[in-house]
């Protein structure tokens, strides 16, 4: 089952000299050149990308820099929710803005596997061009190359990117303090579930979609209302579990969450179970964890929940003095459990 | 060992000779074959177990067991304590 | 989730838990005999909550605890060979074998597959017709009819292509094996709900009366589990010793019929090793002659295996409740939840994973 794209029906692959794509595509000569001509400056034009030089020149304002990087290999390249484009633009955006930056400009690589389609690159690409603008970032350098058959699996993307963080914003994993509230932007586990039940594509007809967002939005409105957030952080790999095992280390406090607050979508919810998978470990591509003072907790919450990507949210838990760099968790039946950092990658389980 | 979860039979069909069917989970269709549950139908709850229904869901008995629930939170009631021994508390109710 | 949720109501938790405080009056030793009873108990914190006159053992009902280890290097080399698609249950991928596991197998390039159900792996063999599609079939009595179909519909279909490497193992036998010991300890069994969904529960009546003990077929939610051991323990304290059922919505007594039926086709009982216990007899399934064709042991000669099981580790006695993790030498030291040494420590239910984890939170508190 593949998603649909109504924007592809408007929006048709332009006509290029081949249906796939060539080594020559990325050997820097005129195929190269078409394809960047056709294929990407028509999604990512703009006055530092056209120029076409072999770097961005870009005027940024004084302050802090917040600079992070990426790379995404996802199979299936397209799931139900999102696919690599959007993802690739959201994780970089993401990481950037747990800084608490504005995020402004982004770099893409493509790594290439010869053979695929001119059609499926497009597709991914006018995905990126939504995403991007969705979160008003720019794309203002990139570079592809193009290997054999065999030596990728269809298209790696790799994004870096770069955001001003603003005067006063001090975000860190080492300002987790006793008393703080901890706060989930939204539902756990809907894009490690939509990929892995899509994966399991012989047994499994899901209609769970991925969560990918851009979060720079609501990172800026919660600003908007305190800059004193202590911890923010998107629970990507390895699920919100890990992210606060991160968080307790680092600040060599105890975090307690409490199992009734998690929120976890019923159709997700149902994935975990026939799996036997636990949602606090499955990864996240368009959440957020924020740590602040009790004192701001509500206008907070009030304002993330009045956002498209934080309706969800909810107070999940709060840091406390026991159990230094350990996250603990209530269960429903008032029992303390250790929440440990995943092993390795959740594996389906029969027992 | 032996992971298995309830799920309700949304519709029955057969697929390489076997009696297989789409079992929901909240919201979460799998296929499932329904080869040990000959008799079930669409609308009731099976327990899956590895792409297995291995057993289809007694409603009466859980109903059962739900009103001796009922009749326990009652007795306990009336002694006024709760697990840890301390008084229930009016909202407790 | 309907039928799994009220299951999970703690009030009604708290009321069960109630009642257990009042009706026990001495110390019982009881144990669930399986592993996704170990891990509905730890995940929920039951054993916390419990009077401290009940002890829960964690009994060797976990595929992933019990699977020999010759068997694992088995699966390895079965794995390794050119042109074999291997496919198993997620949870057998990181067990160790006596020198690598499945995930160390194919980063050397082995094509290892996790499947969700075996007809999956049915359908690897219609699409990789010129491949061999070996299935790890591990499990207890409850994995055993998913296991069967696989081998009965590969061969009415014709799928040469396809095999088993069988390591079944029966629970009757083992708790015989554990309540025969001199060194039992175990007063009561909560016996395993979704294996008496297929076998039923008469085989465990002989047995309730000749070792005098009470055995209570139980669900996997908080809620039935708390109503388990209260059952168990109102048994222990009359003196009761029958098997009372507590998973009626989904046990029967004469359990899955058709199941049953294509099992006793398709397996014939035969002793099996248990990793840490050693042989017992009639303790496990293998495949009869006439399916010897899609046995993987058969079909691949896997021969000059060193199997070399370390001679610290006491997992064996950990799962007949005889030791406890900490009394190991090896635990919190040369065995850790990175670097297990024995199952107990791999599978995320075993005694000695969920002690490790434990342990910290004492030592920090």
């Amino acid at each position: 089952m593949s998603a649909i794209i109504p924007e592809s029906l408007s929006c048709p692959c332009p006509i290029t000299q081949h249906d796939t794509i060539q080594m020559a595509h990325g050997a820097g000569g005129r195929l190269s050149a078409e394809l960047t001509q056709k294929l990407f400056l028509p999604r990512f034009a703009n006055p530092a990308l056209s120029a076409l030089e072999d770097q961005a020149m870009l005027t940024v304002p004084s302050g802090r820099l917040a600079f992070s990087t990426d790379s995404f290999v996802v199979d299936p390249l397209f799931f139900p929710g999102g696919d690599i484009g959007d993802l690739a633009i959201n994780g970089t955006v993401n990481d950037i803005a747990m800084s608490g930056a504005k995020p402004m400009y982004l770099s893409v690589g493509f790594i290439i596997e010869e053979g695929l389609s001119m059609e499926t690159l497009h597709r991914a690409l006018l995905s990126m061009e939504r995403a991007a603008k969705t979160a008003e970032i720019a794309i203002v350098t990139g570079d592809t190359k193009v290997v054999e058959k065999g030596q990728c699996d269809k298209l790696f993307i790799n994004t870096s990117g770069i955001g001003i963080i603003p005067d006063g914003v001090e975000i860190s994993c080492r300002r987790l303090k006793p008393g703080d509230q901890i706060l989930l932007s939204g539902t756990l586990a809907d894009h490690g579930m939509a990929i892995m039940t899509t994966r399991k594509g012989l047994s499994f007809q899901s209609h769970l979609k991925s969560d990918t967002a851009s979060l720079g939005k609501l990172v800026e409105a919660m600003l908007g209302i305190t800059k004193n957030i202590h911890a923010l952080r998107d629970p990507t790999r390895g699920g919100l579990a890990t992210t606060l095992n991160e968080f307790a280390k680092s600040s060599n406090v105890g975090i307690e969450i409490f199992e009734d607050a998690l929120p976890v979508r019923p159709d997700v919810k149902g994935a975990c179970e026939v799996l036997g998978i636990d949602p606090l470990y499955v990864a996240n591509e368009g959440k957020c964890v924020v740590v602040l003072p009790k004192d701001q907790c509500e206008a907070v919450l009030n304002e993330m929940k009045s956002h498209p990507v934080g309706k969800d949210a909810c107070l999940i838990g709060e840091v406390t003095d026991k159990n230094p760099g350990m996250v603990i968790m209530k269960t429903m039946l008032g029992a303390n459990r250790i929440v440990d950092m995943p092993l390795g990658e959740q594996l389906p389980r029969i027992c | 060992m032996c992971l298995a979860i309830p799920g309700e039979v949304k519709e029955i069909f057969e697929e390489n000779g076997l009696k297989m069917g789409q079992v929901d989970f909240s919201g979460t269709l799998t296929k499932v074959c329904l080869e040990y549950v000959p008799e079930i139908q669409v609308g009731q709850y099976t327990i899956v177990h590895a792409g297995f229904a291995i057993s289809i869901i007694d409603e009466e008995e859980a109903q059962a067991r739900f009103s001796a629930w009922n009749e326990l939170m009652e007795a306990s009631r009336k002694e006024g304590l709760d697990a840890y021994g301390n008084p229930i508390k009016p909202d407790d109710s | 989730m309907k039928y799994l949720d009220e299951f999970r109501n703690p009030k009604i938790a708290r009321q069960l838990l109630d009642e257990i405080h009042r009706t026990v009056t001495k110390p019982w030793v009881i144990m669930e005999i399986c592993g996704g009873q170990t891990h509905s108990i730890i995940k929920n914190g039951i054993d916390q909550l419990l009077p401290k006159y009940v002890e829960l053992v964690h009994g060797p009902g976990c595929p992933v605890c019990v699977t020999p280890l010759e068997l694992i290097d088995k699966a390895i080399a079965i794995a390794l060979q050119p042109n074999v698609i291997f496919t198993s249950f997620g949870d057998m991928l990181r067990v160790p074998g006596s020198h690598q596991d499945l995930f160390m197998a194919r980063s050397q390039g082995a094509d290892v597959r996790t499947v969700y159900s075996p007809l999956e792996a049915l359908e690897l063999c219609r699409q990789n017709p010129d491949k061999e599609v070996v299935f790890f079939a591990v499990g207890f009595e409850t994995t055993a009819p998913g296991n069967a179909m696989a081998i009965y519909q590969a061969k009415r279909e014709g799928l040469r292509n396809f095999s088993e490497l069988v390591s079944h193992v029966l629970v009757p036998p083992a708790m015989e094996a554990l309540l025969s010991s001199p060194t039992n300890r175990v007063q009561g069994y909560l016996a395993a709900g979704h294996v008496c969904a297929v076998m039923g529960w008469a085989d465990y009546e002989p047995i309730a009366k000749k070792y005098h003990v009470p055995i209570v077929p139980t669900g996997f939610e908080p809620i039935d589990i708390l109503e388990g051991i209260l059952t168990t323990v109102k048994l222990l304290e009359q003196g009761e010793c029958k098997v009372e059922n507590q998973y009626g919505r989904a046990v029967k007594k004469e359990g899955n019929p058709s199941a049953k039926a294509l099992i006793q086709q398709v397996f014939e009982i035969s002793d099996r090793k248990w990793r840490g216990i050693g042989a017992i007899p009639n303790s496990g399934y293998t495949l009869k002659k006439e399916f010897e064709a899609f046995d993987a042991e058969k079909k691949f000669e896997i021969s000059h295996l060193n199997t070399e099981e370390s001679e610290e580790c006491i997992s064996g006695l950990v799962l007949q409740g005889l030791k406890k993790p900490h009394e190991c030498l090896a635990f919190g030291n040369a065995c850790t939840e990175q670097h297990p040494l024995g199952a107990t420590m791999v599978s995320s239910e075993g005694a000695c994973a969920a002690y490790y984890k434990y342990q910290r939170l004492t030592q920090n508190s």
